[in-house]
């Protein structure tokens, strides 16, 4: 039988969310409501010297004046700070030191996931910093990566074992006073991830993190600091799935990269964070703030895949403050149902011969509403900055919408920019034209979301690759091969 | 209302004005918080203190304004000084069409129901200068075609400033309606005789009906004293063609808002301009184009040239309604900076709600292409002309459009002399 525009399109809308399930492991998590003794009481929880503490004060103090953002074009019913718990924690706190202590519950969990511990570590060689709920239970490789003098493991660890490496650096690309979100997550972050790799080391590996959201009612904050000293290489991968949910859940992480001289950092996601039923209801509230600071001739690059959450607010950017330092942004967002995305990236010029590249790939379908914001500055003192953008939107259905926001200021005459949006449908020519040769239709539109997203899965390393384009089937099954 | 005292009370309009005027002083000035004007600022404008109500007497001769016009094509003439009607320097009709005063319009019977169905009606009401305007509302052009009438001649409208009294704020209202089949061209420029404190708040509704085509061109090469805010607003039916070509040139502020409303199928909305600006000058455009039926189009292209402390902002926004269905809409902004010192800010916006759609846009911002001034050095041209006529090149294709070959020749001349280009022969 023939397959349809039209099947399909009832077939993306009827599709559950395979990922809902939820783990029954007890938790530790603290009463509902913000204050000062909430966020001392994580701080003290977490056993923070007192710079921490006041840290986080401050980030608080700085939060309550301000207002939630309203310019983004997302519409959502705002969360209530104050029924949220700040912070759930596995109730066993002692760290593993092999896989067979691990909450068999837990490893189950990550096995419906596809996260296999063992055979990542054999298979992948990757080191994978679980995180549930907000604590990291279990870090695999240190050993190896130690013998580089790389450092990789949670926050918490790092803030009581390399203190002044953590406290010169964090808050230094976002300040606590940024925004809104960034700053409700220096006063609460629970854990996150943190690296640093000394001059002139090539990472051997792709690190990597898995976040989820478990515990019901609970926010995520995570915090990632990913510090790549001159010279140094590192490829960092973050990847999220999370349990079905009917109450929104949000997740307010903050992620900083500093790259020294001639320091390179790769830092993809997959994002998947359960975006609401097909009424729309539930679902994620994604409110990320992501940068990273280019010292001179350091890269940083960024690839995202986005296919969960309901709410997703987002925007990895660079500030290329060294000369002849690199940014680079790869994205594609996907939206289905009632997901609405607001993201893009923002690229600083403030170095000579800086330059950077754009390329966002937006799919919509269903009701959802997909947006790319993006801006691109060009200071005065940025001799020869180049940057290149390219913005495209593919809409699958009538009921979706398409938009784009890009911002390009520049106040320097050598500076060569270049941007282009595109929106347009799948075309019924190119439909045929697979057709004709004995595609079938689900097929042919897979092949060609496929090549609508290969220039950004192309950036995915190897290992995410796969992964990510398994996300793409989920949230379009169907249309995605 | 002072203002309206000077009036005739019984006004149609009266109610719309005392209305806009409220909703004035709700909304205040623009500031660089509203979103529409981050990158322009009006505070240093507004630190003068204008005065709106014009001084009687005039004294300009033919001979000092001669050049302003378009003095060697036959066209029709609409010519205000310091806001008030010159019926010695104009030339208005009612021959077939009416080319006239929408004071006049305002207050006789006779045009009482176009005023009705067209005035004000597609004039933003949430936009603070408009609704200024709006209350404000006093002399402009009227302009009205009938059914399947061609206007025979261009239509100049022309709006002098030559007060020495202070800082003076200057509110025009246009009104212009072409019917089924009906064409016409219009000619628009705004100048200062004397260099002085002028800010301009101009209003123009254009309305076009099946079928009709209107070709709109602004001339904005004025003093460095002068400011513009000019609101365009086009209403289409289906199948008509309308395009408005913007040509910046000159001017302390100048600000465009050009809209337009599609309200039919198969509509071709054009919308081009110029920039050439330096020395601390400030033009910022501001489109929109709201797709809200089938299978019409949208064409934009806006090149800018931008030196010494110059600013150019582009803010383009293109709004597909979800059953505009093929809907074809382009745009393009291309910006050179020719020095360090000058800015740009662009800001193009799609916002798509359908999916059969074609829709694009693309911005540049860029420098001279190095191997092409080297071909034209090499070949014994110095490099500021080179740099000149590359330079020519690169905005002289937005006037392939432009319909009227005598117009076409002025802006030709006007952008060579910006340019310090000589085009060979003498216009």
């Amino acid at each position: 039988m023939a397959y349809t525009e039209e099947e399909l399109k009832k077939e993306l809308e009827t599709k559950e969310y395979e990922y809902g399930f939820y783990t029954d492991i007890d938790s530790d998590t603290f009463p509902i409501g913000l204050n000062e003794d909430i966020v001392r009481a994580i701080s003290k929880r977490k056993e923070e010297p007192e710079w921490m503490t006041d840290w986080r004060l401050d980030a608080y103090r700085s939060w309550i004046e301000m207002k939630e953002p309203d310019w983004h074009n997302v519409k959502y019913k705002k969360p209530d700070f104050q029924a949220i718990s700040y912070y759930s924690a596995p109730s066993k706190k002692d760290k593993y030191e092999s896989l067979d202590e691990v909450d068999p519950e837990l490893l189950d969990t990550f096995k419906k996931l596809g996260i296999s511990l063992d055979e990542q570590k054999v298979l992948a060689g990757v080191a994978v910093d679980i995180v549930v709920d907000s604590v990291s239970v279990a870090t695999t490789f240190r050993d190896t990566l130690a013998k580089k003098g790389i450092i990789f493991c949670s926050i918490s660890e790092a803030i009581k074992e390399h203190p002044d490496l953590v406290r010169k650096y964090i808050g230094s690309v976002i300040p606590v006073k940024d925004n809104f979100y960034a700053a409700l997550n220096s006063a609460v972050f629970s854990d996150g991830s943190f690296c640093y790799i000394p001059k002139g080391v090539r990472c051997p590996m792709e690190l990597s993190t898995y976040f989820r959201i478990n515990q019901a009612g609970t926010g995520q904050f995570e915090r990632t600091l990913v510090i790549a000293d001159e010279s140094s290489y590192v490829s960092y991968l973050e990847g999220c799935t999370a349990p079905s949910r009917d109450e929104n859940q949000l997740h307010a992480a903050v992620v900083e990269l500093v790259a020294m001289d001639e320091a390179e950092i790769k830092y993809s996601t997959v994002q998947n964070w359960y975006p609401g039923n097909k009424e729309g209801k539930g679902g994620v509230f994604n409110f990320v703030t992501k940068r990273g600071i280019c010292h001179n001739s350091a890269k940083i690059s960024w690839t995202q895949v986005e296919t969960g959450s309901a709410v997703t607010w987002k925007y990895p950017s660079c500030i290329l403050k060294g000369d002849n330092s690199i940014g680079e942004f790869y994205s594609i967002a996907v939206t289905n149902n009632f997901q609405q995305a607001d993201t893009g990236t923002k690229m600083i010029h403030l170095g000579k011969n800086t330059r950077s590249t754009i390329i966002s790939k937006g799919i919509s379908a269903g009701r959802s509403q997909n947006s790319y914001r993006g801006l691109v500055q060009v200071h005065p003192n940025a001799t020869n900055a180049r940057n290149f953008s390219q913005c495209d939107s593919l809409l699958m259905g009538d009921q979706c919408g398409a938009h784009t926001f890009p911002y390009i200021e520049v106040k320097n005459n050598s500076a060569q920019i270049e941007h282009e949006a595109t929106t347009s449908k799948i075309g019924e020519d190119q439909i045929f034209y697979c057709n004709q040769r004995g595609i079938d239709t689900e097929k042919a539109i897979a092949l060609i979301v496929n090549g609508f997203s290969k220039e950004v899965l192309n950036k995915l390393p190897m290992e995410f690759a796969v992964e990510a384009q398994k996300l793409l089937e989920i949230s379009l099954e169907g249309s995605v091969g | 209302m002072a203002f309206e005292e000077q009036l005739d009370l019984s006004s149609t309009v009266h109610e719309i004005r005392t209305n806009s005027l409220k909703q004035f002083e709700a909304l205040g000035f623009p500031t660089k918080k509203d979103e529409a004007w981050k990158y322009t600022s009006l505070a240093k404008l507004l630190k003068n203190d204008y005065s709106i109500f014009p001084k009687k007497e005039t004294t300009t001769e033919l001979k000092d304004v001669k050049k302003y016009f378009l003095y060697d094509i036959d066209t029709y003439k609409v010519v205000f000084i310091d806001g008030i009607y010159s019926p010695f320097l104009s030339d208005t009709t009612h021959d077939g069409i009416d080319v006239c005063l929408l004071s006049a319009a305002l207050t006789k019977d006779k045009y009482k129901g176009t005023i009705e169905t067209y005035f004000n009606t597609i004039a933003k009401k949430d936009d603070s200068l408009t609704a200024l305007n709006t209350a404000f509302t006093k002399e402009g052009a009227y302009i009205y075609i009938p059914k399947s009438v061609v206007a025979e001649k261009p239509i100049q409208i022309l709006h002098f400033s030559t007060s020495e009294q202070g800082p003076m704020l200057l509110q025009p209202r246009n009104l212009i309606v072409a019917e089924e089949n009906a064409q016409v061209q219009i000619f628009e420029r705004h100048q200062s005789l004397v260099p002085h404190q002028v800010l301009t708040n101009a209003v123009t509704e254009i309305f076009a009906a099946e079928n009709a085509i209107v070709d709109y061109y602004k001339v904005q090469n004025d003093l460095d004293e002068a400011s513009l805010i000019d609101n365009t607003y086009v209403a289409q039916k289906g199948k008509s063609h309308v395009s408005v070509h913007t040509f910046s040139f000159g001017g302390q502020l100048i600000r465009n808002n050009l809209n337009f409303y599609q309200k039919g199928e198969y509509i071709d909305s054009t919308m081009k301009g110029i920039t050439i600006i330096g020395d601390r000058q400030h033009v910022d455009h501001y489109t929109l184009v709201d797709h809200a039926q089938p299978n019409c189009e949208s064409h934009q292209d806006y090149k800018g040239i931008y030196a010494d402390k110059s600013v150019g902002v582009f803010n383009g926004k293109i709004y597909v309604n979800q059953i505009a269905q093929k809907t074809n809409a382009f745009q393009k902004n291309n910006n050179i900076l020719l020095d360090n010192t000058a800015t740009i800010n662009t800001k193009p916006q799609l916002e798509i709600f359908a999916d059969d759609v074609k829709c694009s846009h693309g911005c540049t911002i860029g420098q001279l292409d190095e191997d092409a001034l080297f071909y034209l050095r090499s070949r014994g041209i110095p490099k500021r002309e080179a740099k000149g006529l590359l330079t020519y090149a690169f905005a002289n294709n937005v006037l392939e459009s432009v319909k009227i070959p005598a117009l076409k020749l002025r802006i030709n001349k006007l952008i060579a002399d910006k340019l310090g280009v000589s085009i060979g022969h003498d216009l």
